[in-house]
């Protein structure tokens, strides 16, 4: 049975066509990696994905049951949605916003009851979130904040988790500590897909990698058979050089620079 | 520990309705010791001080406790709504709309059930016209709706005052209508108002949980299962039209919808699960207050309340924001 399968799917902002046919099946839980250029329709993809935008034409199946079938409060309860990180305004506490989470479980008179309470805690327990629960989230540093959104997601016993861009904001020890949690969080038997501006993030962390370009995949596949000079240059118009990292064993993107003396000086 | 702190905060709050309600009977051209009004509430009162608290003064802290509830109620949801501290009921446009309409009814003479309908009718059709501006397809944006809302109150305003040019002889009953109060209070006003406020406010607070989740972002919210365009949709209706029957018996009263709610955010926090009930409270019993010295000031005329919930709120508003901003930097 497939997990998430995407069929031929069209979406436009207007009269601006964003998404021109997008085809892929996930089976199994893993991570997934969406890379390109701005404007190449990541971000777009994803809220098709999550339901929040409907797509023009063509269709999103989770685990083989139409998208446009279920309710809002019944996708709530298979996909979970991490935003970038970003500021808040009203002082929750961290608990509070992890408990939102169980909102798509809660009948409309309903209290968070024992179970609720229960769910909430593990799930800041995984993400080490437990410590600061009565801290503001506005108190939070941004890999806090990034580790609560993830918590809520997981409250959410979300079977597919969505992140756009969850890192970008954030020192290269916080992205890695990110990064890490969820992919242990696949291990666990959640399917990821995350879009990353880092092509060397992407090709660290994720099993499969799609590569965007102008609102289609243009390629699919594992990071060492997707990484490759000439893919993408087609896909972000940039030379590079890929270096075998020793250790990993995984392609390393450097962009190619132009000698000193090819350097204009203006 | 939490919990303890928060029905503590409940009673007090109930405490402080109860004694400012008493005080406001009691005070007044006649004073009526509390032993009185506890008698003729028990129903063996004697009869002058009987006619004046059943006519004359629980009928006015009853509207004065109903639109302060209804517009703390309004403003504590507008500002979550379109998550913005400055936001209060009137920001859609609804006090220029009830102004224009209570304006018209002054100057064509229609009397008070008139006027108040007038208010109440044309309130209504400002908010619904900048809703049909702020809709794009199924959405409706919030940003939109603010801006469309501060251009149509200031063209309205416009409108007002030359009316007020043209019809001087009118000009300070239009003004005195505008800055509110609370001298005209009759049985009936209660009967039509008390059930829009109490039932709006009671069905707004079935969504305060879903106000929650939207607060952390409109998208946030969507993917958390909640149906935040339709959330948005009655929460706009209902709050409307309790502004706009608050606005038709009390006139524009400032200030109450934009600082009770942040005062009362200051003291429970902002789960609007706790905040909302909170800022009711606390909303009436200003109200309730503001009337009583509306009456005592200046004996025997009656100052405009909107004067008294102004120059009470506004700096009280500024204690607190200092005040807050000392705690943030001292952490």
């Amino acid at each position: 049975m497939s997990l998430l399968k995407v069929e031929n799917l069209y979406f436009s902002y207007g009269k601006n066509k964003v998404l021109k046919g997008i085809d892929f099946t996930v089976y199994e839980n893993k991570m997934v990696g969406i890379i390109g250029g701005n404007g190449s329709g990541k971000s777009t993809l994803l809220k098709n994905i999550s339901g929040y935008l409907k797509p023009d034409s063509g269709s999103i199946f989770i685990k083989e049951r139409n998208l446009g079938d279920f309710s809002i409060k019944e996708k709530a309860r298979y996909i979970g949605y991490v935003p970038q990180e970003m500021p808040y305004d009203f002082e929750f506490s961290s608990y509070d916003v992890v408990m939102m989470g169980r909102m798509p479980f809660l009948k409309r008179f309903e209290q968070e009851g024992e179970e609720d309470e229960k769910i909430v805690r593990e799930a800041m327990e995984i993400t080490n979130t437990w410590k600061f629960k009565d801290k503001s989230i506005n108190a939070l540093s941004g890999g806090e904040r990034q580790r609560v959104y993830i918590a809520r997601a997981l409250a959410q016993q979300a079977q597919i988790l969505l992140m756009d861009e969850p890192v970008s904001h954030l020192d290269i020890r916080y992205q890695v500590e990110i990064l890490s949690l969820v992919k242990e969080l696949t291990l666990k038997g959640i399917l990821v897909i995350v879009v990353l501006h880092d092509i060397n993030l992407a090709s660290q962390f994720c099993d499969e990698i799609f590569i965007m370009k102008e609102g289609r995949i243009m390629a699919a596949g594992s990071p060492k058979r997707v990484l490759k000079a000439d893919k993408i240059k087609a896909a972000f118009d940039l030379d590079v050089e890929l270096i075998h990292n020793p250790v990993s064993h995984i392609p390393y993107v450097v962009p190619t620079l132009k000698k000193m003396r090819e350097f204009k000086v203006i | 520990m939490a919990k303890l702190r928060r029905s503590m905060f409940f009673t007090l709050a109930i405490l402080a309705l109860i004694f400012t309600a008493l005080i406001s009977i009691s005070l007044g051209a006649v004073k009526i010791p509390l032993e009185e009004i506890i008698a003729v509430f028990t129903g063996s009162g004697g009869g002058t001080n009987r006619t004046i608290i059943f006519n004359l003064r629980l009928p006015r802290v009853l509207a004065s406790a109903l639109v302060g509830l209804g517009l703390s109620v309004v403003g504590t949801f507008f500002q979550g709504l379109l998550r913005n501290p400055m936001a209060d009921p009137y920001v859609l446009g609804i006090s220029s709309g009830a102004a224009f309409g209570a304006t018209l009814a002054i100057i064509l003479g229609l009397g008070l059930f008139g006027l108040s309908f007038a208010a109440f009718v044309s309130s209504l059709l400002v908010v619904f016209f900048v809703y049909i501006i702020s809709r794009s397809g199924r959405k409706i944006s919030m940003n939109t709706m603010l801006l469309a809302g501060i251009a149509i109150s200031a063209f309205i305003s416009a409108l007002i005052s030359l009316l007020m040019l043209l019809n001087h002889e009118e000009f300070n009953r239009i003004i005195f209508w505008t800055m509110g109060g609370f001298n005209i209070t009759s049985w009936n006003t209660i009967a039509f108002s008390a059930p829009i406020i109490l039932i709006g406010s009671s069905i707004m607070y079935v969504f305060s949980r879903d106000l929650n989740v939207i607060l952390t972002g409109e998208e946030t919210a969507e993917h958390l299962g909640v149906n935040t365009e339709l959330v948005k949709r009655i929460i706009l209706i209902l709050g409307s039209l309790v502004t706009a029957t608050c606005v038709s018996i009390g006139g524009i009263i400032g200030f109450v919808g934009l600082i009770i709610p942040h005062i009362s955010r200051l003291v429970v926090g902002p789960d609007n699960r706790i905040l909302l009930p909170f800022s009711g409270l606390v909303g009436a019993t200003f109200l309730i207050f503001a009337d009583t010295l509306v009456r005592f000031l200046l004996r025997p005329t009656e100052i405009p309340i909107g004067i008294i919930t102004a120059s009470f709120g506004g700096p009280f508003f500024l204690y607190l924001l200092i005040r807050n901003k000392r705690n943030k930097e001292g952490m």
